[in-house]
């Protein structure tokens, strides 16, 4: 069964339509790139998904199950500049939130919990940093805080809004590493990507996107010139970079 | 009377008692509203309270806690519906629509104020106090609505703290992972209008954000854990409610909110100042140290540059100190800590001087030669960082930590881009050259690759 379903998905914002009538499906155990220029709609189809933005029209099924039913195999990685840094809080309880949902209402992380968010941080490399004060991280350690949280979750599908954006290259390697780790132990990883050299690299899957799906499929059959340029028009030095891609390639 | 004849007044205690919780309770979910974002919101809230209270009098007839509340919280939650709704549906941002409708809102319970002052019962009505707060009118039935509500929000926030911490730090992923968030929102919003609506007439709608918000801007100085956070304010609140109420009552007639702001507003200026890490006191010092740090590495290095620079001059034409100008001028220091950190540097033994012209000394050559290593380390780490992206470098001090076969690389790059730093040791600048290749034999690193 397709781990993500999505049919005749539409968003509009304040009327303004900004994902039309967007269909595709996603096989399991892929590592898939969400591409688009901007304003294309790759973060409200994230957010459209996950129910945090209102959808006009269509469905959504995960694992052939609405959203609210699958809940728990959900993990998701908003944008960094989300969320307010200053906030009293350290890298080992950020993670921690990830066990909310399995903790339940009410009760407190236990032993287990803890001892479960310290390894997700080893794993980004950051165990090092687990009592550091959020805001006395750099902005790639805030990333990989992020994903060691999304890890904490332990689902089975995971949705990352670009996570590589404005990283160092130390929270590179480490966010590729536990990319494919993730591909390793089955789990499917959609991510909204917008460098489009890192893309044949990273994906094995890619969604092209602009307010409709312009093409999906893996990486070598989708990201071609002829459909690079369709999603990104007339941006004329976007096209130049894939063509040099493709004949690179 | 005396302040300790006024303290076992059995009513005197019972105002306390009340004073105590309510400013426990606002400053626990102050905390919230601050760190929401939605300080204005508390401010807001109370100011649009006193029509609401006006409106309860006039119909009800006469003064009533319970009726006041309901009154007070009626008007409030309106308020708020309608600063959200006017930021839905027009241009206006958040901040004008907080301004437009707190002050429509006072400005009609004003004119209700003195409308009801004007007829009669109004002097008896104790509706006056609501505007400034005062401690002393309230009675023991009060005091017990006050002190119930109050432990009631307490209770609730102890319960949901890990709620309110998720929907307070990152509602998004508080809704990715099936926290009701717009419930919880909600209650949260209630338990902050609970809280305000209990302070209104110990310290007045025109002080009660200030109640809530002190006590929270205070905690933040002292810790960078939510949760001792919330019980610092808490604990704010509480002190300042009990000592305003204490200068209030013993100082006949003067009212209790402003007293109690003071107090709150002593305890921010003292955490603003003396705060262990966010304190100014603590930066001030920190900032100069580090300004001082920087100008003497800079100083160090800048003497290191010149003397590498001659050093590469035939032997006869080599200067050994240099005019304050020429260091200076390789890297901005300014005059004054200049000559203070010179000062320091040759107390140390590591400049001498003539007066004009300084020079390192032996053990200063060999401190700048170590600067300068570890500053061109960085430099070439920097350059080739994703190579070695899994070391983590934050400080400069850190770069020699670094693995041995590591900090060997790097080295061969500093030498392939030769920027080594040249020793500059006693020995004569003919054997000067020969010594380059040794320099870093010191750090026991591999030396066979020429310059």
């Amino acid at each position: 069964m397709n781990p993500l379903m999505v049919r005749n998905l539409t968003v509009a914002y304040h009327r303004k339509p900004v994902l039309q009538e967007v269909s595709f499906s996603v096989p399991e155990g892929k590592l898939i790139g969400i591409i688009g220029p901007n304003g294309a709609g790759k973060s409200t189809l994230l957010k459209a998904i996950l129910r945090l933005v209102p959808a006009a029209s269509g469905e959504v099924l995960i694992y052939g199950k609405p959203y609210k039913a699958q809940r728990k195999l959900i993990g998701y990685v908003p944008q960094r500049g989300s969320v307010d840094w200053d906030f009293p809080t350290n890298a080992l309880d950020v993670v921690l939130m990830g066990r909310y949902g399995h903790i339940g209402w009410i009760k407190r992380p236990g032993k287990e919990d803890v001892k479960l968010a310290l390894s997700c941080l080893e794993k980004l490399g950051m165990e090092n940093y687990a009592h550091r004060q959020i805001n006395q991280l750099s902005g790639g350690q805030q990333q990989r805080v992020f994903l060691a949280r999304a890890l904490a979750q332990d689902a089975t599908i995971y949705f990352m809004d670009e996570p590589f954006a404005g990283v160092d290259a130390a929270t590179e390697k480490a966010i590729i590493s536990l990319l494919n780790e993730l591909k390793a132990q089955g789990k499917t990883v959609l991510v909204v990507h917008h460098d489009l050299h890192t893309v044949q690299e990273y994906f094995d899957w890619v969604l092209l996107l602009n307010m409709r799906v312009i093409g999906h499929g893996p990486t070598d059959e989708v990201f071609t010139v002829e459909n690079l340029q369709k999603t990104y028009g007339g941006r004329l030095t976007f096209l130049d970079q894939g063509k040099l891609l493709v004949k690179h390639e | 009377m005396n302040l300790f004849q006024h303290l076992s007044d059995a009513n005197t205690q019972w105002v306390l008692a009340g004073t105590l919780l309510l400013g426990m309770a606002s400053g626990v979910l102050g905390s919230f509203a601050y760190l929401k974002k939605q300080s204005l919101i508390g401010d807001a809230m109370a100011h649009a309270a006193l029509p609401g209270i006006c409106i309860a009098f006039l119909l009800y007839g006469q003064k009533s806690l319970f009726w006041f509340f309901a009154g007070a919280a009626f008007s409030g939650l309106l308020a708020a519906y309608f600063i959200q709704a006017i930021v839905k549906n027009s241009r206006i941002k958040e901040d004008a629509s907080i301004a437009l409708v707190l002050s429509v809102f006072f400005g009609i319970g004003i004119v209700l104020l003195t409308y009801i002052n004007q007829n009669g019962s109004g002097n008896q009505s104790g509706l006056n106090n609501y505007i400034f707060g005062q401690a002393a009118s309230l009675v023991g039935n009060d005091v017990k609505i006050i002190a119930i509500v109050a432990v009631i929000l307490l209770a609730v926030t102890a319960l949901f703290f890990k709620e309110f911490k998720l929907l307070t730090f990152d509602p998004q992923f508080a809704e990715g992972i099936g926290l009701p968030v717009r419930f919880f929102n909600g209650l949260l919003m209630v338990l902050i209008v609970s809280a305000v609506m209990i302070g209104l007439q110990a310290v007045g709608v025109i002080l009660m954000a200030a109640m809530l918000i002190t006590p929270a801007l205070s905690a933040r100085y002292w810790t960078e854990r939510m949760d001792r956070m919330v019980v610092i304010a808490g604990g704010i609140g509480a002190l300042s409610g009990v000592v305003g109420t204490i200068f209030s009552t013993a100082s006949e007639g003067l009212p209790t909110g402003p007293l109690i702001i003071l107090a709150a507003t002593l305890f921010f200026l003292f955490s603003m100042v003396f705060a262990p890490r966010r304190g100014l006191l603590v930066n001030i010092v920190k900032q100069m140290k580090m300004r001082r740090q920087t100008a003497r590495e800079n100083i160090m290095l800048s003497m290191f540059d010149l003397m590498e620079e001659e050093m590469r001059k035939p032997a006869a034409r080599h200067a050994t100190g240099f005019g304050e100008e020429q260091i200076r001028g390789l890297r901005p220091v300014s005059k004054r800590l200049f000559a203070r950190v010179m000062k320091q540097l040759i107390k140390e033994n590591l400049v001498s001087s003539d007066g004009n012209r300084y020079a390192l000394t032996e053990q200063g050559k060999e401190q700048a030669y170590q600067i300068a290593l570890k500053n061109r380390l960085m430099e070439v780490y920097k350059m080739y960082e994703m190579k070695f992206s899994h070391e983590e470098v934050e400080k400069q001090e850190d770069i020699f930590a670094l693995p041995e076969p590591l900090l060997q690389e790097l080295t061969r790059y500093l030498q392939q881009l030769g920027r080594m730093p040249v020793r500059l040791s006693k020995t004569g600048p003919g054997e000067n050259r020969r010594n380059r290749n040794n320099i870093i034999g010191q750090r026991g690193a591999d030396s066979r690759y020429e310059l």
